[in-house]
């Protein structure tokens, strides 16, 4: 069957967050858009609404937008009050005109939080999930000093849930949706991709001890067990690694009280 | 004229690499700290360079427009990575993946540089399984392969349909580690505009913030470009919008030659265009191509029917009935030109008439469709999210789209190119593909050159270079190159015109598209050259760039990326034009077997052709680096 694409243009009303910069006062501003199709993504309705700025001398709507197929992360519209819109399991760029109506009034805002400082218009600075990854989400292997790969089996389900972790995008979604602006997602998502793999145990409780005290010094917020987070995540990463960073967090903080630690532990490089 | 030394070495194929290795010089352990190093883009040969440099001691800086390293469009490769291991016992071998790249490239890529690839090819699956990349597995826990197309064997490695993202992130995690301990200095939303040549030596960059707007000097021992490649030169391309030629581009204004330009590669499944609007393509991975099977067809008159509706007789599969050995794993160039000769024979599909079907019934039939859900799943969520439509239940329309370009940056085996100084990686540079590139080969290729390339040639440069002789940024060569970026900067924003950057780049690629895609003509080409000069002057008379240059200025950076993209546009043009023979992803419609395959001139075009820009107004130099096969035999590609 196919589906039943109507061609038929229409109008929406944008009511778009406008802000100079980080010390200017921002304010929402109604643009309208016409002769839209239903098979336009959001983002490109959003480029010929600036086009039509541009050709009337207006400074156009500042967006973070890259790859346009939902994997690079950068694209990070808060659209009617929802990060990255109306779909479910999809980044800002993956959302089509077919998702709205002749007449709409279409709220579009950043991600905020106050560990995502605002940049201009519609783009925030998420360095802090940067700051965090280098705080520990890595396995320290120095290229070249690798075994052979087939040397570490894996068990097929651990790797499956991995990559579920995995496939984060680093987007800052669950941040903007949390209201405590908590990164817990995104932090339980890169601690269990690595802990749930051989590969990454002998850093596992460094790590997660690491990340989350990172995580808490750039401001985010903590859990409060709502799931907005998992709801809105273009990744649809499940909140269950939440509790697992939990367990993973709580034992690491145990152990690093009782265990014996080498007197000559500087020897490693 | 430049000198073109391809400096491979000496000896047997398969020893060549070994032999280099132990021949060329090293910087000893305490040195490598007084070295400077700047990397440009982020991508997987930019990452795993900048950490890798900086796991050696070297001092790197490394420069990312994007807002973090992690977002470069690597991470958009979907696929596989391919690598020699043989883990499924079905005849791979180091050779065999190098023939089958070779034979790919349509006998036009440097024999010891692919032979080079599918060497280290080993080491960069051993590397990111112990990174934590999170590669597809067996019951058994050990790896899983899957096929790609232009090989007979199972050797492409994969990480659901997201791998380019997870070796991205192996890289990104590994660079990270580099950040944090002070080995690589981090500068995100930092875009090169210009190279700093002193002395005949690559030595430095101009950089704009894209944040603040403010213009500064880097000074480095060597430079090195992983940039990606110009494939939105098309405008429109699976490349991701910010994806752009400027690194490239104002190094080939600095003296480094520009390679091969006209090898692009059309992608044969994508989404098709549905409209004016249109920003980007979206590819539908070639593992698609394992279990889907192409057809269109057999009469015009059912080109608009329901597809469920025609019956099995009144199909044509045609790449199973011209390329029964390699049926719908047939090299992309091949599947493209078929997939076009389909569509001007007015069986093409969908409301454009611009499309053939990849269908999973038998797929679904034979697996089951839990089986194919797990295979595939999310490449049928992303059909269904653009086109609102269900490939589990009616065959996918797909169409070529350009998608990777092969031509770049001449380097010599070592990876620099002949500004000495300025080494160029992955997709940027010119070496591994040939005419054409194999799926599952770039993420090869970027990490190849990224993680056990660039690490060992890079000390030969810089052995012979003074420790901390780097020039300083108060340098005249410094001052003129920001001077320049200012004047360019400046000449968009003062510009009364009254069209938007995007005008220009949607017109630049049509033009392209028309004259200089998949099937190219000498009129063709030579009305691409009128068309484009005459495109350049209007641009430069007729672009509206508002807002100011020391803020975040969108318009801005894209007026800078358009106006470098149409210059280029032109070299690629004149490229096509000059090599007259097809090959590859470069086909020319005079040069044609009765079939409609590719025929090469081996005896006039088996060379390199390296670009050497010559001034604003005179025509570029047309270098040649011979190619001289010394293992394989060039001999003409068959996939029947």
């Amino acid at each position: 069957m196919v589906a039943n694409n109507s061609t038929k243009s229409f109008s929406v009303t944008l009511r778009v967050w406008r802000q100079a910069g980080p010390d200017q006062p921002g304010k929402f501003v109604d643009y309208t858009a016409t002769n839209l199709s239903p098979n336009m993504s959001f983002l490109e309705m959003l480029d010929v609404v600036n086009d039509d700025l541009t050709l009337k001398g207006e400074e156009p709507i500042a967006f973070a937008h890259d790859c346009r197929e939902g994997i690079c992360g950068t694209c990070s519209c808060t659209i009617n009050g929802k990060p990255h819109g109306p779909g479910k399991g999809v980044a800002t760029c993956q959302v089509y005109m077919r998702s709205f109506r002749e007449g709409d009034v279409i709220v579009v805002e950043p991600f905020r939080a106050k560990a995502f400082p605002l940049v201009k218009d519609l783009i925030t600075d998420r360095a802090a999930f940067d700051r965090i990854q280098q705080a520990g989400g890595y396995i320290s292997v120095r290229t070249g000093a690798a075994p052979d790969a087939n040397s570490i089996p894996v068990p097929k389900n651990d790797a499956d849930l991995a990559m579920d972790a995995a496939t984060c995008i680093g987007c800052g979604a669950c941040v903007a949706a949390c209201k405590n602006a908590s990164a817990m997602l995104f932090v339980a998502a890169k601690v269990s991709h690595l802990g749930l793999m051989p590969q990454g145990q002998p850093e596992r409780d460094k790590r997660v001890l690491a990340m989350v005290q990172t995580m808490d010094e750039a401001g985010f917020g903590n859990c409060t067990n709502q799931y907005e987070c998992s709801a809105v995540c273009p990744k649809l990463i499940s909140h269950d690694f939440i509790a697992r960073m939990n367990r993973d967090y709580v034992a690491a903080l145990f152990r690093a009280k009782f265990k014996p630690v080498s007197n000559s532990s500087g020897g490693g490089a | 004229m430049a000198t073109l030394t391809s400096k491979v070495p000496s000896g047997p194929l398969a020893q060549k690499w070994e032999k280099h290795k132990t021949e060329i010089k090293l910087v000893n352990p305490a040195n490598k700290r007084k070295y400077e190093v700047i990397v440009v883009g982020a991508g997987l040969a930019g990452s795993s360079s900048a950490a890798t440099l900086a796991e050696l001691g070297y001092k790197v800086k490394s420069f990312v427009f994007h807002d973090s390293p992690r977002r470069a469009h690597s991470i958009a490769a979907q696929g596989g990575i391919n690598a020699a291991k043989n883990y499924q016992n079905d005849g791979d071998s180091v050779y065999r993946l190098y023939y089958d790249t070779l034979k790919g490239g349509d006998y036009r890529s440097r024999e010891a540089n692919v032979h080079r690839l599918a060497e280290v090819s080993v080491n960069i699956i051993d590397q990111c399984a112990a990174q934590g990349v999170p590669f597809a597995r067996e019951y058994g826990g050990l790896l899983a392969n899957r096929s790609f197309g232009g090989a007979q064997v199972s050797r492409t490695f994969y990480a659901r349909g997201q791998t380019g993202q997870q070796l991205l992130l192996g890289a990104y995690s590994a660079l990270s580690r580099m950040i944090a301990q002070g080995g690589v200095e981090m500068h995100t939303n930092s875009e090169m505009l210009d190279l700093v040549v002193i002395d005949g030596h690559a030595k430095g960059i101009i950089v704009r913030d894209l944040i603040t707007g403010k213009i500064t000097r880097h000074t480095a021992d060597a430079v090195v470009l992983a940039t990606g490649g110009y494939g939105n030169v098309f405008n429109l391309s699976t490349y991701a919008r910010g994806s752009n030629a400027t690194a490239i581009w104002r190094a080939y204004k600095r003296g480094a030659c520009l390679a091969n330009p006209c090898y692009t590669q059309i992608h044969p499944t994508c989404i098709p265009v549905s409209g004016e609007y249109q920003s980007k393509l979206t590819l539908m991975s070639e593992s698609l191509r394992n279990d889907g099977r192409i057809w269109v067809p057999k009469k015009k008159e059912d080109a608009r029917k329901d597809p469920n509706t025609i019956s099995e007789a009144d199909r044509d599969y045609y790449l199973e009935r011209i390329y029964p050995s390699f049926g719908n794993l047939c090299p992309r160039d091949v599947a493209s030109r078929a997939a076009m000769r389909m569509c001007n024979e007015g069986r093409g599909v969908g409301e454009t008439g611009l499309g053939v079907y990849l269908d999973f019934a038998d797929a679904i039939k034979r697996l089951g469709e839990p089986a194919v859900r797990e295979r595939y799943g999310n490449l049928f969520d992303i059909y269904h999210e653009i086109t609102a439509e269900s490939a589990y239940k009616t065959p996918m329309r797909i169409f070529p789209a350009v998608h990777y370009t092969m031509g770049g940056l001449w380097v010599d085996y070592n990876l620099m190119s002949n500004l000495p100084g300025l080494f160029v990686l992955g997709e940027a540079n010119f070496s591994d593909h040939g005419a054409n590139r194999l799926g599952a080969s770039a993420l090869m290729q970027g990490l190849a050159d990224g993680y056990f390339v660039l690490p060992y040639t890079i000390g030969d440069y810089l052995a012979g270079q003074k420790a901390g002789s780097r020039p300083s940024t108060d340098r005249a060569e410094f001052k003129e190159a920001e001077e320049n970026v200012r004047t360019m900067t400046q000449r968009f924003l003062a510009s009364k015109g009254r069209e938007p950057v995007s005008h220009f780049h949607k017109r630049l690629g049509k033009i392209m598209w028309e004259h200089c895609g998949m099937a190219r003509t000498r009129e063709s080409l030579q009305e691409a050259l009128k068309q484009i000069p005459a495109l350049k002057e209007e641009f430069q008379a007729n672009v509206k760039v508002p807002g100011s240059g020391d803020t975040l200025n969108q318009s801005l950076e894209q007026a800078g990326r358009v106006a470098d993209f149409i210059e280029l546009g032109e070299l690629l043009c004149r490229d096509a034009l000059t090599r007259e023979e097809s090959c590859g992803g470069h086909f020319r419609e005079e040069y044609q077997y009765p079939d409609g395959e590719c025929k090469r001139d081996d005896e006039n075009f088996g060379h390199v052709a390296a670009w050497e820009y010559q001034g604003e107004d005179r025509e570029p130099l047309r270098n040649i680096e011979p190619l001289n096969y010394e293992f394989a035999k060039m001999s003409v590609r068959s996939y029947k």
